[in-house]
């Protein structure tokens, strides 16, 4: 046998195809070809030049040949010699042989590949099992120890327990014994009292037969003089009348306690059958939804109308002037079912919140739910105003009270009262025109400042202006009168006052814009356009002045206007 | 009336005005009035001697001697005009009769606490007796001392009869080794026996309300129960437990107020009143924050008749409140509603509580505990009344006027009259 070695083969050429890791190849060593069963192993990188010179040397090429052809032939391939059994090669079956055995030999390398990837994975698999095992075993090994634990813990708790009622059966008997010796000198004591009380007795009878001796020579009682009686009747005689009077009276005392017990009784039967009426009622009135629903629950409609109808007889009964046992057990039968009907339905209802609340919502319900809060809403606000209302008029009360009762003080109260709301009414408009008033002096302020701005640089640009004019007409013409400049001015002046009119028409267009708005926000709005006109009064003054400062000016003094109104 | 030694002084309500005074032959140990407070009655155990002096006549006298046979009790009969005497050793009782003159005898009276009840009305008398070792109960007509029942009981040793305010019901209770209390209609028929327990101490005090509604047991186990007149079952238990910690009731705790002198007053040697006022501390109320703790005493366990359990029980005028101590806590006054069965307040006081008597006209409890100063409560709150006066007056019992104006306040020497102000409406 060859020695098997695992070698590192050196890739060779491309006849090898695949180095597999597991090579193992047996390296035969050229002398022992002849006596051994050759043994083909997997097709590896092995050297070719070794194996084929082992095999076939050029001494023995007809013996391999035939030996080839003869293992072909077992091996169900065509002989590779040519027809006649000569020693020619026939080439194509040769080359069809050395096909089919590399495509065997394919075959046999992808097969032992598959081979050794389910060999892995089945190794694979079985430490992955392995593991579990191990990790199983260790559970239950744990799993062993508690319920050994366990089992002991129970085991003590179980010996406690019967110790415990061991102790209880102790205590027990104990107290059996105990209360046995309590009866037993109990006993003993009433007889040893019994006994002593009969002495006692004796002595007594001894004691009182001496002493009634004793007393007959003494007086026992003297009084000066015999008093009436408390409620001056004479005291009579001891006879078998009085004792049936005194029996009567007795029976009377007592009838007449129970009478008045009963009497008490029958008051508090009806007041109390009285309540459970109403609560009958009450209730009835409570459970509508059942009614509207008479096919789905025909059995408890038909059940209801029954005890309707039963109600009614008991109302119509006067019932609560009988009181036979019937009577009052129908009745305190129809509550309590009725009691259980309107728990089911609050149970019912409990239960649909509860549904709503989880979330099972229809659109109902969310509409509901809002409808609801609008509606807690509403009547929020409804109960506000009613209590401004109720204080509103408890107020009036006190005042009404405080007062004397004069109806004319009364009336000139009223009359106050709507004076006074008339004033407070024109308190908030005149507070609110004030507002606005406010609004549109700060606008015009505003105005006001630019304008002056603008005038201040309009002046300014007048003057270089002018001093330009005056140069260039000094510097042309000073021949010329000196009336002209003043004239020049007067007309400078008129332009300038053309020019500061714009400047008013523009206060005026922007006073009559704001005017618009103000008037829309006051209803009352005769001060208002007699101000105005008065602000283009006053601006149509202030244009025959073109001074810069007169536009404060007007402004205090729209400002002292409007103080003064 | 107060007596004082031998002398009777007979002073007017009002004004502490001394009206009469009689003298008598011993030593008084018991003065009574009758029901129309034409008489007094003056008894003398000693002697063995009854005196009787009237208001309207002065002269006129009444001597009733027992001689040998001696005098253990006295008392006046509901219509004013018959004296009961309890012979020494209980031998019988005689019935003086101030009318007539003439006498009467019940034999083997019981020598118990509560022996002979009268009937508010003052029309039945019920009488303990006891022959042969059996207990038994007769009921007499007062009008004319006729016997109308006689029964026995089931008692083993009957403790106290006692009737309803209506005189319908009597309600005889056992003695506290048996816990038992049995009721008997006027004619005799037993209408309800109760028992709570067996083997313990049993019933230490009972009380009907005002309008027979209820009975009140209260027992050494430190419980009150209470019965109901329809069906004589019992319709709650109160407790008297030594932690409260329900919210709703309200403790008055009294506390004591440092007394306040200023120092450049003092002088030497120093005057009485400061002396006294220096000594005499002052106190207040104050609400205790529930949960309190009240102060319990365990008694010693091997002596009889321990200071356990309730001892001291009263429904108000009005049937709305029962105050009640518990001999375990001895400073506490418990005063439980009747309309809610709850328990309302708890007065804590310093001292262990001697005697509380409810107004007869208002629910209005006066409490004194040996102290100088009286306890009132109302549902309206209460207030600590200091008795004025040189030294110490210990206050050891009280009485309500009938008229719920002014109150009797006894010490062991002297007694003092405190008058209520009505408030102005």
């Amino acid at each position: 046998m060859g020695d098997w070695k695992t070698i590192t083969v050196p890739v060779l050429s491309s006849d090898s195809k695949n180095t597999l890791p597991y090579t193992s190849e047996r390296k035969r060593s050229p002398t022992s070809m002849s006596s051994q069963v050759l043994r083909w192993s997997l097709p590896s990188s092995k050297s070719m030049h070794n194996f084929f010179s082992a095999f076939c040397t050029e001494e023995n090429i007809e013996q391999s040949i035939s030996y080839i052809d003869r293992e072909l032939t077992t091996l169900g391939f065509p002989s590779i010699y040519a027809e006649s059994k000569g020693k020619e090669l026939n080439l194509v079956s040769m080359v069809n042989c050395m096909n089919e055995l590399l495509v065997l030999q394919h075959k046999n390398l992808r097969a032992q590949e598959e081979i050794e990837i389910q060999h892995l994975k089945l190794g694979s698999d079985m430490d992955h099992l392995q593991n579990c095992y191990a990790k199983l075993k260790e559970q239950l090994e744990l799993s062993k120890r508690e319920i050994v634990g366990l089992q002991e813990k129970d085991r003590q708790l179980q010996s406690k327990n019967r110790n415990l009622h061991q102790l209880l059966k102790n205590e027990k008997d104990e107290v059996q014994k105990l209360q046995n010796v309590i009866s037993s000198r109990a006993t003993q004591y009433n007889h040893d009292m019994k006994r002593k009380e009969r002495e006692y007795n004796k002595l007594k009878e001894r004691l009182h037969q001496l002493v009634m001796n004793k007393k007959d020579k003494k007086l026992a009682m003297e009084v000066l003089n015999c008093v009436g009686r408390a409620d001056g009747k004479r005291g009579a005689w001891r006879t078998d009348k009085t004792e049936a009077r005194n029996e009567e009276e007795m029976y009377k005392v007592l009838l007449s306690d129970y009478e008045q017990r009963q009497k008490q009784l029958l008051l508090e039967n009806t007041e109390l059958k009285k309540v459970l009426q109403q609560m009958k009622k009450d209730i009835i009135s409570l459970l509508p939804p059942q009614k509207q629903k008479p096919k789905e629950r025909s059995e408890d409609g038909m059940v209801l109308s029954d005890q309707e109808e039963d109600i009614g007889e008991l109302n119509k009964e006067n019932m609560w002037e009988l009181s036979c046992e019937t009577v009052r057990e129908q009745l305190t039968n129809s509550i309590r079912k009725q009691w259980r009907m309107l728990k089911n339905h609050v149970e019912k209802l409990d239960n649909q919140v509860s549904r709503g609340r989880s979330g099972s919502l229809n659109e109902k319900d969310v509409i509901s739910r809002a409808d609801h809060e609008l509606e807690t809403e509403k009547l929020e606000l409804e109960i506000q105003q009613c209590k401004e209302m109720i204080r509103t008029q408890q107020q009036l009360l006190q005042q009404q009270l405080t007062c004397d009762d004069d109806t004319t003080l009364l009336l000139q109260d009223c009359y106050l009262l709507e004076e006074r709301e008339r004033l407070q009414e024109e308190w908030r408009l005149f507070r609110e025109q004030k507002k606005n008033f406010e609004k549109e002096r700060k606008s015009f302020t505003d105005a006001a400042i630019r304008l002056g701005l603008e005038r201040k640089a309009f002046e300014e640009d007048r003057g270089t202006w002018l001093k330009h004019q005056f140069l260039s007409m000094t510097a042309d013409c000073k021949s010329e009168n000196v009336t002209t400049p003043s004239a020049f001015l007067r007309s400078n002046l008129t332009d300038v006052s053309l020019l500061g009119s714009d400047p008013d028409i523009r206060l005026v267009r922007s006073a009559s814009r704001q005017r618009r708005p103000a008037s829309v926000s006051s209803s009352t709005v005769s001060p208002e356009p007699f101000q105005i006109s008065q602000y283009i009064a006053q601006n149509s003054v202030a244009s025959e002045k073109p001074a810069a400062d007169n536009m404060p000016n007007l402004c205090v003094e729209s400002d002292d206007k409007e103080e003064t109104e | 009336a107060s007596c004082v030694q031998h002398r009777l002084v007979v002073r007017d309500a009002s004004s502490l005005q001394i009206l009469q005074l009689y003298t008598c032959l011993d030593q008084i140990q018991y003065i009574e009035w009758s029901s129309d407070s034409l008489f007094v009655l003056c008894a003398m155990y000693k002697r063995g001697v009854v005196q009787v002096w009237s208001l309207e006549q002065p002269d006129w006298h009444c001597k009733i001697d027992e001689g040998s046979a001696g005098l253990v009790a006295s008392c006046w009969s509901p219509d004013g005009r018959h004296i009961l005497n309890t012979t020494e050793f209980h031998l019988r009782i005689t019935v003086w009769s101030l009318c007539t003159k003439s006498v009467s005898y019940i034999k083997y009276p019981k020598a118990c606490q509560q022996g002979v009840a009268f009937t508010k009305d003052g029309r039945y008398m019920a009488v303990a007796e006891r022959r042969d070792c059996k207990d038994f109960i007769s009921i007499f007509v007062c009008r004319n001392w006729q016997l109308l029942r006689h029964f026995d009981t089931e008692t083993q040793d009957l403790f106290g009869i006692e009737w309803a305010p209506n005189g319908c019901v009597l309600a005889a209770w056992d003695t506290c080794l048996e816990y038992k209390v049995l009721l008997y209609s006027l004619d005799g028929r037993l209408l309800s026996s109760y028992r709570a327990y067996e083997w313990p101490l049993g019933i230490k005090s009972i009380a009907w309300s005002p309008s027979s509604q209820f009975l009140a047991i209260g027992s050494f186990d430190e419980k009150v129960r209470i019965l109901n007149h329809v069906t004589w079952k019992k319709i709650t238990e109160l407790e008297h437990p030594a932690t409260i910690a329900s919210k709703k009731t309200i403790v008055y705790k009294e506390v004591e107020k440092s007394p306040t002198v200023g120092t450049e007053r003092l002088s030497f040697p120093p005057t009485r009143a400061l002396a006294s006022s220096l000594f005499s501390t002052q106190s207040k109320y104050e609400i205790s924050q529930v949960p309190v703790s009240l102060q319990y005493i365990k008694p010693v366990a091997d002596r009889a008749n321990p200071k356990v359990g309730i001892g001291m029980m009263a429904f108000s005028a009005d049937n709305c409140f029962l105050a009640t101590k518990n001999d375990n806590i001895p400073n506490a006054v418990w005063i439980w509603d009747i309309r809610k069965l709850k328990l309302a307040v708890v007065l804590e006081q310093l001292c262990t509580i001697q005697c509380f008597q409810w107004d007869p006209c208002q629910p209005r409890l006066a409490v004194c505990t040996g102290s100088s100063r009286v306890y009132l409560w109302s549902p309206a709150g209460c207030v600590v009344v200091q008795v004025p006066g040189e030294g110490d007056f210990q206050i050891v019992s009280l009485s309500w006027h009938s008229s719920g104006d002014s109150m009797l306040l006894l010490s062991k020497d002297n007694f003092c009259v405190c008058y209520l102000e009505r408030e102005e409406v």
